[in-house]
């Protein structure tokens, strides 16, 4: 349960953290957009290489990286063995009822590809973004979704409280189980189906106190004079610094030769 | 600064069909006066009502009877009740479901974002009310990695950055250890002398309102008891019988009185008590 790596920050000193938080939410999506228009060896070498230099800048640990890539290693196989053999096409291996053809080697071998660089990529920007600039920058790129009644300023504040909650409910799980366990409760043995049946007398209890410190937060909320995003002003506003327009340069050049070598080639 | 008149809160029981089938009064026609830069503390054991009576100084209770006036506002105005809480800063029991932001400074600055305060202001409130609870050097921290009594200093600094003209401490100290207790009780007297903060403190433990102007005790929603601690402390027998147990030296006096010592009331510090004795002789 410790284990959990999503949104996991890296601390380092780097230009990647550095920028901006909307412009990594904006050049993530980019990304993943680009991922889906280029199409073909020559724009997926270009991706390759604009990937490989933004993890160099990043500092971070290629080791870290590839750590988020075990969340989607079933998904990935099951991904590369449907196009493989479903797909249809000129014929080089077939046993039985399985075949192999060109094709479906070329497009599993892509989406794969394509698949891995979407889990990168965005790990990349969790990894060199603090989970409250992530949300100020989220607030801010959704800004706009306000005009048709999205309510983006809660969303953000939710997801910033429930980051800050993440650390107290895993120790009060941990309390509670441990509570269980001196009274004889048995998490560990049996079967699958067995240790998620021991998890339901664990889940009522965190549930309620859950309850009870949302009732909590939000009576201390209100005294502090929370009545929604309105009238708020910002501790740490975010600024455009010249380096953040760089990137959006970098990232526009970037999505463009995506583009044209995907049309090209 | 606050003032309470006839003070009635009922809480409503409901069956399974939703009606009412049980009220029970929580507040029962309390008078409160508290002037500006004192520091009033409200005794009881669990249940006599402290808590409940603290909620209405904020607005987050309105009474079912009688009104509260903070800052010679009344509570009842809806137009007020965001200035109200700006007058009158709460600090909650436990101190993990009060902070909000994932870095002091952060969580610190909630309250001023809050009012719209200009964002070079909201910095320098939050480094004064840092520096005033002294936790300016762990700003940069985690509030999920600092002890009890720290989180709670956080906690009165998030208060205190909104610039209130007092501040109600809803049992700050049950959660606490003993040094976690003794860090927030000074942190809170020093911003009664230092910063002339008005200060009502709600507690069952006696040790911490020795040193408080003025000592309310409640019992079953009514204030039974009201005087200096002193005055209050030299009245053991009565204090038993509401459930609230009196500091050790000043029992350890009483009882040295009633076997014939010629001490005086209501003795509260260990000095005090080697004092008197030093006396005797």
């Amino acid at each position: 349960m410790r284990e959990i790596t999503i949104g996991q920050f890296y601390p380092a000193d780097s230009v990647l953290h550095r920028l901006d938080p909307r412009v990594k939410l904006v050049g993530t999506f980019a990304f993943l957009v680009s991922l889906f228009v280029g199409s073909g060896i020559v724009a997926y070498a270009i991706a390759t290489v604009f990937l490989a230099i933004v993890i160099k800048l990043s500092k971070v640990p290629f080791k870290m990286i590839m750590k988020g890539l075990k969340a989607i290693i079933i998904v990935l196989l099951i991904t590369v063995s449907f196009n493989l053999f479903l797909t249809d096409g000129e014929i080089i291996f077939k046993l039985g009822f399985l075949k192999i053809t060109k094709e479906g080697v070329s497009i599993a071998f892509f989406m794969a590809l394509r698949l891995i660089y979407l889990v990168i990529g965005a790990s990349l920007m969790t990894l060199t973004t603090t989970p409250n600039d992530l949300t100020d920058g989220l607030e801010s790129v959704l800004g706009p979704l306000k005009k048709i009644k999205v309510p983006v300023h809660e969303i953000a504040m939710m997801m910033s409280i429930a980051l800050r909650f993440i650390p107290i409910l895993m120790e009060e799980t941990d309390r509670i189980m441990k509570a269980q366990k001196a009274r004889g409760a048995d998490f560990e043995s049996g079967n699958l189906i067995d240790k998620a049946k021991a998890m339901v007398p664990l889940l009522v209890p965190l549930f309620i106190s859950a309850f009870r410190r949302a009732n909590d937060l939000a009576m201390a909320m209100e005294a502090r004079c929370y009545r929604g995003g309105e009238g708020r002003t910002k501790m740490k506003p975010l600024h455009y610094e010249q380096r953040d327009r760089n990137a959006y340069m970098i990232l526009v050049a970037y999505l463009v030769i995506m583009i044209v070598a995907g049309r090209i080639f | 600064m606050i003032k309470a008149k006839n003070v009635v809160y009922e809480y409503q029981k409901y069956d399974e069909e939703g009606n009412v089938c049980e009220t029970k009064r929580a507040v029962d026609g309390v008078e409160l006066d508290v002037k500006k830069g004192d520091f009033v503390a409200i005794l009881g054991h669990n249940g006599s009502g402290k808590s409940t009576l603290a909620k209405h100084i904020n607005a987050l209770l309105l009474p079912n009877d009688g009104e509260v006036w903070v800052a010679g506002m009344n509570t009842k105005e809806e137009a007020h009740v965001w200035d109200i809480r700006q007058s009158a800063g709460m600090v909650f029991q436990n101190p993990d479901n009060q902070i909000i932001g994932t870095v002091v400074e952060e969580d610190v600055g909630f309250g001023p974002e809050n009012m719209g305060v200009p964002t070079e202001e909201i910095w320098t409130r939050v480094e004064e009310a840092l520096k005033a609870v002294g936790m300016y050097k762990y700003r940069k921290h985690s509030p999920n990695r600092l002890s009890g009594g720290q989180k709670q200093r956080v906690a009165i600094a998030g208060v205190v950055a909104m610039h209130p003209q007092c501040i109600i401490l809803d049992e700050p100290t049950a959660m606490l250890d003993p040094n976690g207790r003794k860090e927030v009780i000074r942190a809170v007297r020093a911003l009664n002398i230092v910063e002339d903060m008005t200060v009502l403190l709600i507690t069952h433990y006696m040790e911490e309102v020795v040193h408080a102007d003025k000592v309310i005790v409640m019992d079953e929603g009514k204030v039974v008891m009201q005087g200096t601690p002193k005055e209050i402390f030299s009245r053991v027998e009565e204090l038993k019988a509401y459930r609230l147990d009196v500091p050790q030296v000043t029992l350890l006096a009483y009882e040295l009185k009633k076997k014939g010592l010629p001490l005086s009331d209501g003795i509260l510090t260990i000095e005090e008590l080697v004092n008197e004795l030093c006396q005797l002789n």
